[in-house]
């Protein structure tokens, strides 16, 4: 399954029920560019463990700032809306496998 | 899965650029990834006394003419911070600046190894303390944010932070503040403390407490655990064995980043070990 893509117009449902793994990420963060091919290929991997999806935090700054989201990449793995886990930084794939197979 | 290159090494002191003559001379593309050597603190040494062959050389002398070698060669080098390291399994992602590049195996030959961290600085990394203004600066936009500057580019990420739109107080105990753009505030200090339980609440200053929204630290180099993790590391040394392998496989390690004595010769020659290793690596990988 495909990434998908989360505004404030979707995000509070999108995050409402299930394992939905959510990497905050910018255009001009090498980091970020980075995880994005990690997590496309976890997310095809793990497409029945978890949603996978991502937020611009310069398109939505307003949800951004309501996780406190101080640095980039930052990824939260939320189940039924709760926050379960959070790491901040590019982690190992195996890093965030282990999070989804154990939320 | 492509990689770009068959070698990334990252740190242009004498072990990378030894471990790049080395890869180029076995038929490898190799880039290396570096700050500016200038700015290295060898490049400051007056006189190198036990280079046999070049008695008295300066450091700086030294070092131009190491990166004449690697020019006559046509040798990359990329002057960008390696702020991340992904194991793919069959390969590795470099995030270097802006944009990433890829390997099919890595040496790192990061220096001297930066075991002292400010109070409070592990723990809030992350937290409003981040080593990268261009990854990061965006989401201090209009905020109260401190630069405290330990390197050579510490004024033009303190410009960049500005020109964002955050509101910068510099510091730095080494750097002198010329250059800096109008509306950055200049603080003095030499001792620095973070306080703050899951979040930054305040950076201390020589013993005054301030309050800031992010503290941004420019230092040469990310610690290598930090870099690549589950790296080896003890003491804060990378932990290789004789074919300066570490612990991960197609990562390996020369120089003062693997240990002491802080000496160029031993990095040199870690360099072309590393160098040996990494091009076998990958002809074992192809021919199996």
């Amino acid at each position: 399954m495909a990434i998908i893509n989360l505004t404030k117009d979707n995000f509070d449902e999108k995050i409402k029920t299930g394992t939905v793994l959510v990497d905050f990420w910018a255009d001009w963060c090498g980091p970020c560019r980075m995880l994005a091919p990690i997590l496309d290929e976890l997310a095809e991997k793990l497409s029945d463990k978890a949603v996978f999806a991502k937020l611009d935090v310069d398109a939505e700054p307003e949800i951004a700032q309501r996780y406190g989201i101080s640095s980039i990449p930052t990824v939260i793995l939320f189940k039924d809306g709760q926050i379960k886990e959070t790491k901040v930084g590019v982690q190992p794939a195996a890093v965030y496998e282990k999070i989804i197979n154990e939320v | 899965m492509e990689y770009n290159i068959d070698i990334a090494v990252i740190g242009g002191g004498p072990a990378g650029i030894s471990a790049a003559i080395n890869t180029h001379l076995r038929g490898k593309s190799v880039t290396i990834f570096t700050n500016s050597y200038k700015s290295s603190p060898l490049y400051k040494a007056k006189k190198v006394e036990n280079y046999p062959g070049l008695p008295d050389i300066s450091g700086a002398k030294l070092l131009d003419g190491m990166y004449d070698h690697l020019k006559s060669m046509k040798i990359t080098a990329i002057k960008a911070q390696v702020l991340s390291i992904a194991d793919m399994g069959e390969g590795f992602y470099i995030s270097a600046g802006s944009e990433f590049q890829s390997a099919k195996a890595v040496i790192l030959a990061t220096g001297v190894v930066q075991t002292s961290f400010y109070p409070g600085e592990s723990e809030l990394l992350g937290h409003g303390i981040s080593y990268c203004a261009t990854c990061d600066g965006m989401l201090y936009k209009g905020k109260r944010v401190a630069l405290i500057g330990l390197t050579g580019d510490a004024l033009e990420e303190a410009n960049q932070l500005h020109d964002i739109g955050c509101d910068v107080t510099f510091i730095s105990p080494s750097i002198k503040p010329d250059k800096l753009k109008p509306g950055i505030k200049v603080l003095k200090g030499s001792k620095f403390e973070f306080k703050g339980e899951k979040k930054l609440k305040a950076l201390i200053i020589d013993g005054v407490e301030h309050e800031f929204d992010g503290v941004f630290i420019t230092r040469a180099s990310v610690a290598p655990d930090l870099l690549l993790p589950g790296l080896d590391i003890k003491d804060g040394f990378i932990q290789v064995d004789k074919k300066m392998q570490t612990n991960i496989a197609g990562v390996f390690a020369a120089g003062d980043c693997t240990g002491k004595p802080n000496q160029i010769l031993k990095a040199t020659g870690q360099g072309q070990i590393a160098a040996f290793s990494a091009t076998a690596y990958i002809d074992e990988r192809e021919q199996a």
